[in-house]
């Protein structure tokens, strides 16, 4: 066994590739240039404290919002890799709606809250051409079940539902397009620990059953524990150390990685 | 309708029909953009009238700058020649552009309607202008006219689908009866104004020009003849009109739409039909017909 | 026999940034290589930095120089030049690892636990369950406890479905740090009786053992490692002479 003998397979083309991407709000910095790659089926973490970008970053990758430099380059179903910058609007809206999630740390934000639980799974099929009522419905229950909601409860309106049951909701109604990039911020914010584990949980077996690469914005280092394979540390808008999640996490290197590392409780 | 208006066609101070000529030209291009695009909501510079919004001031506007000294107009409210709203802006045109005015719909060139739409056919020629009170169908559902705006640039209406989908969950049936939306061209998303469902197969594919007015709201838009108006509905939940058991208790019509009247106190009730030209018309027919079992057939 | 895993050049030191910054070197230019069949266990000192070296070939902690050589689906890779994916799916298919403690994940049965990495590595559910039912029995795992969370179990029970997670599949290579730490007498025959089964179908094993009964049931030589000193390789015969 000898080193000259190196060789490495080749790797799956990224899914979702940045690179030297920046925002700046005035004399503000939101986040300074960043590069990753995501791959399919990839869970990517990002964690940080409040102000530290990771947020920035998530709205410009999501098309919430236009980064100064850089570029997003995202491997689209039909056409390939491409800068998702230079799409038009109308292109980016039904790339968010069909093949990418977006999971809002406010359930508030990623739902429809007078329209039923039904309906709110229902709305990405039906945008996407489903006209079928009993289809519709059958698929939003099925996935209701995945979410572990009562079925009892599919024509009730989410505003009658806990938080962790909004939350699982929005998880569905994303889910449904089988996307293959969701994008979570704080998805676990707000919640109850005991609620938090059954939404991690409920994630990490959707996340591996259907094989979608996720990116996950947090400052909760549980979360990535349990969910991401790797992890990127945020701070000041710039990313200050990667790596496999529990390297990062067991052997940190950076003084920011130590200090957070180390702030966490230990139950 | 006449391209030629004449300036102070009357003695009484006012413009023909009311609105200055400039006013005019302007909704004719608004109009002409409106017919281009069908469905498509346009803006326009609507004029304050002398009447209140919610009235038919986004009607009224239309009509004005589409009426001529020739043309024979007919004005109905809920289907009706003879209510407040429609006798008030029938002499309004009189008044303003001294115009033939019909109750016919057979007779009338242009017919200026507020909830309905007139039994009889509409032909080739003929001009429905319609008072919309909202013309954004997507305004329940999206309050932020930027966000409705860009939904209707990129056809995406699979939120509109949804509130139909709430229909079916939660009362079995779309339970939506009125302003009933409809894809018109195969394109745009658009609020029929609040017509019974009962009328909007009648859009469909209809001979005469359809325009849209809302005063309020600002906005023009249009069908223009012969244009495919489909009203949304589900594979397994299709679009169906209203039924009504009985037939009108005055012409014995069975395929009009019906409003149910309350004639005492004892709660005794008729079923007569809602387009009262329609009515009185088969009315007629039937007293001159020799013979009484024609009353019972469509005219 | 082949050789299964070469480390060489390996140094780290940890600098503890919230502790002003003390600079702690753990080892130095160590060299270690593992051959299929054979069980090397790192011996040394409380502290010596024997838990760190093996949680360094599972390239969980990054060493600071050095490489890691492993036969992974038949080429060599170097561990710690591997970009993060292929460190996964080394630690999928190559690599196993059972560490101290059990990191239950919450909700998730302890049959569940232990098929998991079988699953991950195609192996057919049923065969999977089978098989992670008889590594329970064995690790005398009360069936009743099977579907439940190991969230609630005992620490010796969570250690347990911790080993038979680590077994089920046959990894050519596997680390194990203190498997038998708090089991019975019985356990710890089933664990060396595991280890050495595995052993004799090739799998080559680095481990932390304490308990110096299952030390020398299980190791064909011990690998020193010394605080801050140079480290150097007894015989596991030679060492058991000079200290009989």
């Amino acid at each position: 066994m000898t080193a000259s003998a190196l060789r490495k397979p080749a790797p799956k083309p990224p899914l979702l590739e940045v690179s030297g991407l920046s925002k700046s709000y005035g004399t503000q910095v939101g986040c300074r240039d960043i590069s990753f790659a995501v791959r399919p089926g990839e869970v990517l973490g990002i964690v940080g404290e409040s102000g530290s970008g990771k947020s920035t970053l998530l709205a410009c990758l999501s098309g919430r919002l236009q980064p100064d430099t850089g570029s997003i380059s995202y491997d689209m179903k039909d056409r390939g890799p491409v800068d998702i910058l230079t799409l038009c609007e109308p292109e980016r809206r039904r790339l968010a709606r069909t093949d990418w999630g977006i999971v809002h740390q406010n359930p508030r934000d990623g739902l429809r809250l007078d329209v039923s639980a039904g309906g709110n799974i229902g709305e990405r099929p039906m945008a996407l051409g489903a006209r079928h009522y009993g289809n519709i419905r059958t698929e939003a229950q099925d996935w209701l079940q995945k979410v572990e909601i009562d079925l009892a409860r599919t024509d009730d309106r989410p505003r009658t539902f806990s938080g962790g049951m909004q939350q699982r909701l929005q998880i569905a109604r994303n889910l449904v397009t089988r996307p293959r990039l969701v994008f979570m911020d704080e998805p676990t914010g707000g919640l109850d620990v005991s609620v938090q584990a059954r939404l991690l949980d409920l994630l990490r077996g959707l996340v591996r059953e259907l094989g979608v690469a996720a990116i996950i914005v947090t400052h909760d280092l549980a979360v990535v524990r349990l969910l991401a394979d790797r992890l990127m540390v945020m701070q000041r808008g710039r990313v200050i150390e990667e790596g496999l999640t529990d390297q990062v996490l067991d052997d940190p290197h950076h003084p920011y990685t130590q200090l957070l590392v180390s702030s966490v409780l230990q139950v | 309708m006449s391209a030629g208006t004449t300036m102070n066609h009357s003695d009484n101070g006012y413009n023909f029909a009311y609105l200055d000529e400039q006013t005019k030209r302007m909704i004719r291009r608004s109009l002409l953009k409106a017919l281009s695009i069908p469905g498509y909501q346009v803006p326009f510079g609507g004029r304050e009238m002398p009447l209140a919004y919610g009235w038919g001031t986004g009607g009224i506007q239309v009509t004005a700058a589409v009426i001529g000294p020739d043309d024979w107009l007919k004005v109905i409210d809920q289907g009706a020649d003879d209510t407040t709203n429609a006798v008030s802006i029938r002499r309004f045109f009189q008044t303003v552009a001294d115009v033939a005015v019909t109750e016919s719909t057979e007779v009338a060139t242009i017919i200026q309607t507020r909830h309905r739409i007139p039994e009889t056919p509409l032909k080739e020629g003929q001009v429905l202008v319609y008072q919309v009170p909202q013309p954004e169908p997507l305004q329940k559902i999206e309050p932020r006219e930027t966000e409705t705006r860009k939904m209707h640039a990129y056809a995406e209406y699979g939120a509109m689908q949804v509130t139909l989908y709430e229909d079916v969950a939660h009362f079995g049936r779309i339970a939506k009866t009125y302003d009933y939306p409809a894809i018109v061209n195969g394109r745009h998303l658009m609020s029929p104004s609040p017509i019974p469902k009962f009328d909007n197969p009648k859009m469909e594919n209809n001979p005469a020009i359809q325009l849209f007015g809302a005063g309020r709201e600002k906005r023009i838009y249009a069908v223009p003849p012969y244009t495919s108006v489909r009203s949304l509905d589900f594979d397994d939940h299709p679009f169906e009109v209203q039924t009504w058991k009985g037939s009108c208790a005055l012409c014995g019509s069975t395929t009009s739409y019906l409003d149910e009247m309350i004639t005492d106190d004892r709660g005794s009730r008729m079923f007569v039909c809602s387009d009262t030209d329609f009515c009185n018309t088969r009315q007629a027919e039937a007293a001159s017909a020799p013979d009484d079992k024609a009353a019972g057939e469509d005219a | 026999m082949t050789i299964r895993l070469h480390a060489k050049g390996l140094t780290k030191t940890f600098t503890l940034h919230t502790q002003g910054g003390i600079v702690l070197p753990v080892f130095d230019d160590v060299e270690l290589t593992v051959k299929a069949g054979e069980c090397v266990c790192l011996h040394g000192p409380s502290g010596a930095g024997k838990s760190t070296l093996l949680r360094s070939l599972y390239a969980n902690y990054k060493p600071d120089a050095g490489q890691i050589l492993v036969k992974h689906l038949g080429q060599t890779v170097d561990l710690l030049a591997a970009e993060p994916w292929e460190v996964v799916e080394i630690r999928r298919s190559t690599i196993g690892y059972v560490s101290q403690f059990l990191r239950v994940i919450p909700r998730v049965g302890a049959l569940n636990v232990v098929t998991e990495p079988a699953i991950a590595n195609g192996m057919p559910a049923a065969e999977a369950t089978a098989k992670a039912q008889e590594l329970l029995m064995r690790l005398h795992i009360p069936q009743r406890l099977w579907s439940l969370a190991p969230a609630t179990f005992s620490g010796g029970e969570q250690q347990r479905v911790n080993i038979a997670r680590g077994f089920i599949v046959d990894y050519p290579v596997l680390l194990l740090d203190e498997p038998t730490a708090s089991l019975d007498a019985a356990n710890r025959a089933t664990v060396v009786d595991l280890i050495n089964e595995a052993k004799s179908r090739g799998i080559a094993i680095v481990g932390i053992f304490h308990d110096e009964e299952v030390r020398e049931a299980v190791a064909d030589r011990l690998f020193e490692i010394g605080n801050q000193t140079a480290t150097r390789t007894v015989p596991a015969v030679a060492l058991a002479e000079v200290l009989s």
